[in-house]
Order: C-alpha cells, then structure tokens, then sequence
C-alpha cells in the first residue's frame, strides 16, 4: 500500500455522503424533538422553551384516549412479543438442532411468509379471514394478527444466535448423564439468552410500531398508540403529538441500546 | 438484519431431532392459521361476487379480475378494451417505489462502503447511528417529514433565511415527497446488506487490480461491485418491496391525490368504494408481483453462491 | 425468561381486569373526528355512570364500509349523513326506535321531524346540520367566489392551490351542480360530460383530505377548501382569512343524525345517550362547538350569540338552493364509483 500514493479503500465523496445520508435520516426527528418543547399552540410559530406539551400529554382533554392507546399497545406488545418468541425459540431448536428433515424447508417458508407477503396484503387477508369465521374485531384480533408477523422477527436473531453456539456444550453435558431436556434448558437456553433478548426486542418494536395491519383488524374504540396518533395527524400535525413522538423516539433508543450492549456481550467464548 | 428468509445455512445437528415435530408444532399451528389460510381465503374471495356497498356473496365470479385487466367504458357494455387504470395505479407504483430504491441505492451504497471501510472498532457505532431512525415508529417518521417539508415548514424557512431560495419550494403533495419518505422509511434496508457484502469483501482483489493499473473508479465498478452485487441486489428489494405496498408515505405526504396499490386496495375495504372481492384481487396481484421478484432474487443469489464457489 | 413471563401475566391480568371494569356501563360511539366537545361527553358520563367509548371515522362511506367489515355487533350508536342513514336503512343495519323509548322527541323541530331520508324518524334523531361549499383565502384571491367555478374551472391564481373532500358523495354533487344536470343522473352524455369535466379539474386540485380540510386553510397549503360551513367558520376563527362562498348553481345541505346500530351491544345506554342528545342544553353545546345548526327548538338561549350572525350559516339573498345528497342505485352508482376512480387514478 505504501508503494501507491493514494488509499485504494476510500473514494472521495464517500464521505460526505455518509454525512448527508445521516443528516437526512436525522433532521425530521430532530426537528419534531426541538419542536415538541415550542411553548407556541401554533407549531408553524416557535414562542420560546417550554414543556406544556409533555403536560398536556399526561393532563391534557386528550390524555385519557392516549393513556389507554398506550396501554393497548403495551399490553398487545408484551404479550405478543413473548408468545411469539416462545414459538421461535422452539422453532428454531427443531430448525437448527433437529437435522435434516423432509418439513424443513417448508418450516423455514412458513414462519418467513409474514416478511414476504407485503403489510397491506397480510391486513386485507386477516380481515378477511376475522370475517369470513365471524370473529368480532377487537384487542384479541389485533393481538392475534401480531403474534402471527412478529415470529419471524423473532425467529431471525434467534436462529442466527443458535447458529453461532456450537452442540460441543450440550454434547459434553449429556456425556456426563444430562438428559436432552437438561440439555436444552440448562446448556442451550442460557447460552441462547442475548439472541432470545434481541428477538423479544424485536419483536416488541415490530409489534408496537404496527399501524396497517392494526387499523385494518382493530375493533371498535380500540385504539393502539399508532393508530391514535394517526387518528390525530389526519387532523393536522399538533404539538402534543410532537411530544408524543419525542417520547416514543426515546423509548426506541433505549431499547436498541439495550440491544446493542446485550448483543455484543457473548457469553459464549 | 430484518427481511428476506431466514437463513437456514450454517451446520445444523440432530440433537433434538426426536423432538422436532413437537418444537414446530406452535409455530405450524399459528401461522397456518393465522398465516397462510388468510391468504388462501382472500384468494378465494378474489374469485367472489361483491354485496354493493361491501361485503361478498358467495357466488363464483371473474369480475373483480375482470375489473382489473378489461374496460367495459363508463356503462360496461362496450366491447372489452385493456383496462389501463389499474395497471397506471400499479405501474406508478412500481416507478415511485423504483424512484425511492434508486434514491436510497445511490446515497446507501457509498454510505455502506464508507461504513464497512472504518476500523473495526468503529464500525458498530456507524451501523447504530443508521439503524435508530429506524426504530421509530415509521407513522412519526413520516409525519415528521410532513412537518419538515411543508411550504410553510422548518426546510423551507432554513433555505430562505439562508438566501439560498427566494421564495418556498412547494415539495409536499408531490411525487418527489412521496419518494423522498419512501426513501426515508426504508433506507437502513438498503445500507445494512450491502454493508455486510462489503464487509466480507477481499479488499486485496482491488490491491491486485490497483497494481494492474485500474483506475480506482474502474476498480470499483469492475472488481468490487460484482462481488458485493448480492448484498446491493438484497438491499434493493428490502427498498423495493415494502414500498410497492406503502400506504402512509402517499396518503400523508402526496396528499391521497393519486392512487397507489396500497390507497387504493384500502379504499375497496374502508373507503367509498366498498368493493371487497376486487380489493381481494389487487393485493393477489400485488402479492404475485413480490413473490415473482422474491424467486428471481433467490435465483440470482443461488447462481451467484456458484460462481462464488 | 421466568420472571419476564411472570410480569408478563401480571401486565396481562391487570390490563384484563381494567378491561372488565370498564364492561360494566357503557355506550360505544362510532363517530365523525372533532365533532362532539370532550365537556360534553364527561357531562353524559358524571350524569349517568354510563362511559362513553369514542372511535371515529372521516367520511360516511368509510363508516358503513367499517361497519359492514364486521363492525355491527361492536357499536351501539354512529352518526350518518342524511342519504347514508337512508342506504343503511337499505341495508338493514339500523335498530328501529320504538314509540316511548325515547322521552325528548317532542324537542325535534317538526320539519327535522319526519325527513325523507327516515320517514317518521323510526331509526334517528337529529345531531347537527349545515351545508357542504367552499372556503377562499382572501389574502390569495380577492375576485368574486360566489360560482363553482373556483373548483372546478379555477382563476389561474387559485389553481394547484385547491383541496377537495375525500368523499365521493359530496364532490360528486357538487359537480352535478357545477355542471347543471341532475345528481344519479343516468344520462350517458350528462354523465360522459360529468367523467370528462373532473378530469379536466382534476389538473388544478392539490390534495383530496376531509379531515384536514380546515388545517389546510389555517396553515396557508391550500388557498381554497371544499369545506363544511362550521369547519370553515372555525377556520376563520383560527386566524385564516378565509370566505365561505354560497355559489349560485347551489350548495350542499346536509343533516347528521344519531342512528340506533343494528345488534347494539349496549341498546339501554345507547337510548339514554341518545335522550341526552336531544335535550336542548346539551345539542346547543355541541353546535357551539361545532358551529353548526341543531334541529331541536328551544336552544337558543343556550347557544353563542355569535352563531346567529355567522357568515357561514346565513347565505346572502342571491345565493343558489341548497340541496341533500341523492342516493343512486345499485346500477348507477357503478358508473359514479367508476367516474370517481378516473377521478383518483
């Protein structure tokens, strides 16, 4: 490399644009942040520092119908981030630790269908099929819906992880008498905990994020977060929305920290 | 990271082999239930006759089908035409989500490259920094970009108080907004595959090159694309696909002017036209498009696996 | 993973028992967005203990769609447009109000009493009325607004700067009476002319949105709305310069109604709610709100002064007739659903 005048790996430009991509990727939630503390009711005036928005969302006349949203979603994202991680995990044992078999690859295209088939489709088919079997719409129906399109999202770290862990571990156990049950839940299970976190994270996000398919299964007066916001930005962008955003954008960067800092702690070397 | 099939590489051990059917049997339950019979009901619906106003009867009928690809003239009763309504909605579409997969491609790709090219130390850091936008929930996103871009809005203020325009570009209820938001919601996709490519790329085939006196940006198009292709093949359709379908970024940001597939199978279910079995329809369609592209993907990936030995 | 499972069953049995104490009294509302004061509903609630739960929706034909993709059963009562409580009578999805299960009928004004659109009033009660037109912002444009032609055939000024309602129904009419020929018009060259005309307009329309139809105004992206004369009074209240025209090839009239929903999970609280709604003090409020007409006598020592002289309810001398939306037929409205296609394609 010495021999040559210039850097063989970097282009010129390069750079800036991974400067500007970033500026881009940036800029509107920096400014819904700045904006969410305008004192102003108008969002097009800024009248100075202020957090009446972030009352309002706590104390405001809207703030029972987001607090219950809020509710809805937590509650249908916990439940089905841990129903849906549960069926991963033992999916992905069958997949990666049950050898070759004649379902396999069936199995692996079920539990990617959700990732294929693209969000408006899987809406329009889970409305249809809540209505052909006359099942009233309502939190079970959505809970139901994100069960089914988190498991992939689960399912991709956790896989990956079990992947990455060689059966040397388990080998050595049941060579010393364990049963293939003590195995699994004393060797393999502990050993899979950063890839189960992540999956359950995602899984979380994908599930509290979800506006489309939530819209179309959601019965009546039930509102996740989502769909209450957008219920309320159809109207016109307001600030306590803004403040809302702000505090969902805060949540999601703890959670991928979280993430982050569980996935690179590897507990298996 | 998200998207595409998971991978089913990687060596794989029978420990619990005897166990299998019962490991799967949750997974198979929900997701041929809640999955799979979905898609083949609304198949089945595509294939019914509509109740006016919403709803279906269960009669046998092409007519949704018919609706989509013959006109009939304003009163159905001229000699059948090609019907280029829908095939526009669906054609603009594919332009718009076209558009905004280039747009992403063409700041991605350099951006990945920059990425994959830093210490090894620091790249997870750049990866985090391109990923937590992401993690927004894409309704804020998109809002945000609304409240970014309106004639009246912070974008537009900024450019005029620093004299670079006179008076406000007018961007939102275009199709440009409706790409740049596409783009926006996207991007990580298309940054993350490529990044990995170039990431496992054997940067002394440039060297060799290099030294064989290729230009740099003959290198980069000779050597290095080639074998990140897979990984820039991968990112376009993470872009392109969900955007085919997208819903918010062209009712919120191009006003609900023109269709898209996404606004206008919504408006056969909750919207005036209430016409369930052509709506069925649209997203059968829809569905074959993607899953056309999907097995041309997996094919281009087999054959490139080959030749990568 | 065993103490994630354990509050994860605490979350769900606390989030379920909330549930069940909300089951106990009340009334699911399916309504218009931004149409009913929040004082108001926490009024019915501290009167009668029954909670009012609220959803909402931005056009009538996107309510009866909801409502048929398996809303009935769920809600208890929703607020149709005169012609659409005539279609879901049609359509069988309304409860018949039998005679005495209402106490304030007597307060309905007797022309509001028996409407074509629900001969004897047997499923609704009246909500709020007003008309469908247009709004203009004066600082853009300052000629003369009293013609359709600011829609549909625009000053080169106003063009690219209009938004229409998302609704078919009420652009449809407003066409019709653009062009002067009868609405569920089955005439081929009416209706050819009708398909040929929108798309002509169409070049010069911004963005098709109902409900940010007054935000728009307020915040300066459109100069010219196809509005409801309450939306734009409040528009006009919030700092837009703006002139609700009554154009002399005429205007839309409209009447919101309470409706009883077919299968009505909640029936009793439902009637209360209704009672509640047809007690003049309680209406006013919503028309102070809403800026709208009531249909109820004896409100007016309830109601804002300033409502008497608005501008939007009061149409100048020359202004053309109002008139209701029509229902067409099964056959018809295809061609319409077919023109409003081209419209958005």
């Amino acid at each position: 490399m010495a021999s040559r005048s210039y850097d063989i790996k970097s282009y010129t430009g390069f750079k800036f644009i991974t400067l500007a991509c970033l500026v881009i990727l940036y800029a509107p939630l920096v400014v819904v942040t700045i904006y969410s503390f305008n004192a102003s009711k108008s969002i097009t005036v800024w009248e100075g520092l202020s957090l009446r928005w972030y009352v309002d969302v706590f104390v405001g006349p809207e703030s029972e119908k987001f607090k219950l949203a809020a509710m809805n979603s937590f509650v249908i994202a916990i439940i089905a981030a841990t129903v849906s991680t549960t069926i991963a995990t033992l999916a992905a044992t069958a997949v990666v630790r049950g050898g070759n078999f004649r379902l396999r690859t069936a199995s692996l295209g079920l539990i990617s269908l959700p990732l294929m088939v693209p969000e408006i489709v899987t809406a329009v088919a889970t409305l249809i099929f809540f209505n052909a079997i006359g099942f009233d719409r309502g939190l079970m129906t959505i809970l139901m819906a994100h069960i089914a399109f988190c498991i992939p999202f689960a399912y991709l770290p956790i896989s990956a992880r079990m992947q990455g862990i060689e059966d040397t571990y388990e080998q050595a156990a049941m060579d010393l008498y364990a049963t293939k049950r003590q195995a699994f839940t004393r060797i393999l299970l502990p050993l899979m905990m950063p890839g189960i976190i992540s999956g359950f994270l995602l899984a979380f996000i994908v599930s509290l994020d979800d506006f489309i398919i939530t819209n179309f299964v959601k019965g009546a007066g039930v509102e996740t977060l989502p769909t209450a916001i957008f219920g309320a930005v159809k109207q016109g962008i307001k600030p306590n929305i803004m403040a809302i955003s702000t505090m969902l954008l805060g949540l999601s960067v703890i959670m991928v920290t979280i993430s982050y800092f569980i996935s690179k702690s590897d507990n298996t070397k | 990271m998200t998207g595409g099939a998971p991978n089913s590489g990687g060596a794989t051990t029978d420990t619990y082999a005897k166990a299998r059917t019962w490991l799967l049997m949750p997974a198979w339950l929900v997701l041929l239930v809640l999955s799979l019979t979905p898609v083949a009901l609304m198949l089945v619906y595509s294939f019914l006759t509509k109740e006016f106003r919403g709803g279906v009867i269960w009669d046998f009928s092409l007519a949704a089908y018919d609706q989509f690809f013959f006109d009939r003239g304003l009163f159905g009763d001229e000699p059948a035409r090609i019907e280029w309504t829908y095939i526009g909605i669906f054609w603009r579409s594919i332009w718009q989500a076209g558009a905004a997969t280039v747009l992403s491609l063409l700041i991605g790709f350099p951006t990945a490259y920059f990425i994959a090219t830093r210490p090894e130390k620091a790249r997870p850091i750049w990866v985090f920094l391109v990923t937590i936008p992401y993690w927004v929930n894409l309704l804020i996103r998109t809002v945000s970009m609304k409240f970014l871009l309106r004639d009246q809005g912070p974008l537009n203020d900024f450019l005029m108080f620093t004299g670079l325009i006179d008076s406000p570009i007018h961007i939102i209820n275009t199709n440009f907004a409706v790409q740049l938001g596409l783009f926006y919601s996207y991007l990580p996709f298309m940054v993350l595959p490529i990044y990995a490519a170039v990431e496992r790329y054997n940067f002394t085939l440039s060297e060799a090159a290099a030294d064989l006196y290729a230009s740099k940006w003959v290198t980069l198009r000779r050597i290095l694309l080639p074998a990140v292709k897979p990984g820039v093949v991968a990112g376009c359709i993470l872009v392109f696909v969900p955007s085919l379908g997208s819903f918010l970024a062209p009712d919120l940001l191009g006003g609900a002017k023109n269709f898209m597939i996404g606004s206008l199978i919504e408006e056969q279910f909750k919207g005036n036209a209430g016409n369930w079995p052509f709506g069925a329809a649209a997203s059968m369609i829809l569905l074959t498009l993607v899953l056309i592209i999907l097995i041309m993907f997996t094919r281009q990936q087999a054959k490139s696996n080959k030749a990568g030995g | 993973m065993k103490n994630l499972l354990k509050s994860t069953a605490a979350i769900a049995a606390l989030a379920l028992s909330t549930g069940a104490a909300m089951a106990q009294e009340k009334v699911v509302v399916y309504h218009w967005f931004e149409y009913i004061p929040q004082e108001l509903v926490d009024k019915f609630t501290s009167q009668t203990g029954i909670e009012v739960v609220m959803d909402t929706y931005d056009s009538n034909e996107g309510m009866l769609a909801s409502l048929k993709a398996g809303g009935i059963g769920t809600y208890d009562v929703s607020v149709p447009g005169d012609y659409m409580v005539e279609i879901m009578i049609n359509e069988g999805i309304l409860d018949t109000i039998a005679d005495g299960e209402l106490a304030n009928t007597g307060n309905i004004l007797p022309e509001w009493a028996d409407p074509s659109f629900d001969p004897g009033r047997q499923h609704s009660i009246p909500y709020q009325w007003g008309s469908t037109s247009f709004a203009v912002n004066r600082d853009v444009y300052s000629g003369a607004i009293d013609t359709t032609d600011i829609l549909f055939n625009p000053p080169a000024e106003l063009s690219g700067k209009i938004n229409m309602l998302d609704s078919q129904g009420e652009v449809m009419a407003m066409a019709a009476l653009h062009m002067g020929i009868p609405q569920c018009s089955s005439d081929r060259d009416q209706l050819k002319a009708l398909n040929a005309m929108l798309q002509e307009a169409k070049g010069n329309w911004a963005s098709f949105n109902s409900d940010t139809a007054k935000e728009v105004l307020v915040s300066g992206d459109a100069a010219v709305g196809q509005i409801y004369d309450g939306f734009s009074a409040k528009a006009r209240e919030e700092g837009a310069n703006v002139e609700y025209a009554f154009p002399k090839q005429g205007y839309i009239v409209w009447m919101d109604n309470v409706v009883l929903l077919k299968d009505a999970p909640n029936r009793a609280n439902a009637l209360k709610f209704m009672d509640f709604l047809l007690e003049p003090e309680n209406i006013a409020a919503v028309s102070n709100y809403a800026r709208y007409g009531s249909g109820l006598k004896d409100v007016a020592e309830f109601l804002d002064p300033a409502l008497a002289t608005l501008p939007e309810s009061n149409p100048p001398a020359d202004a053309g007739a109002g008139v209701f939306i029509k229902v067409c037929d099964e056959q018809t409205q295809a061609v319409y659903d077919k023109i409003w296609t081209n419209v958005k394609k």
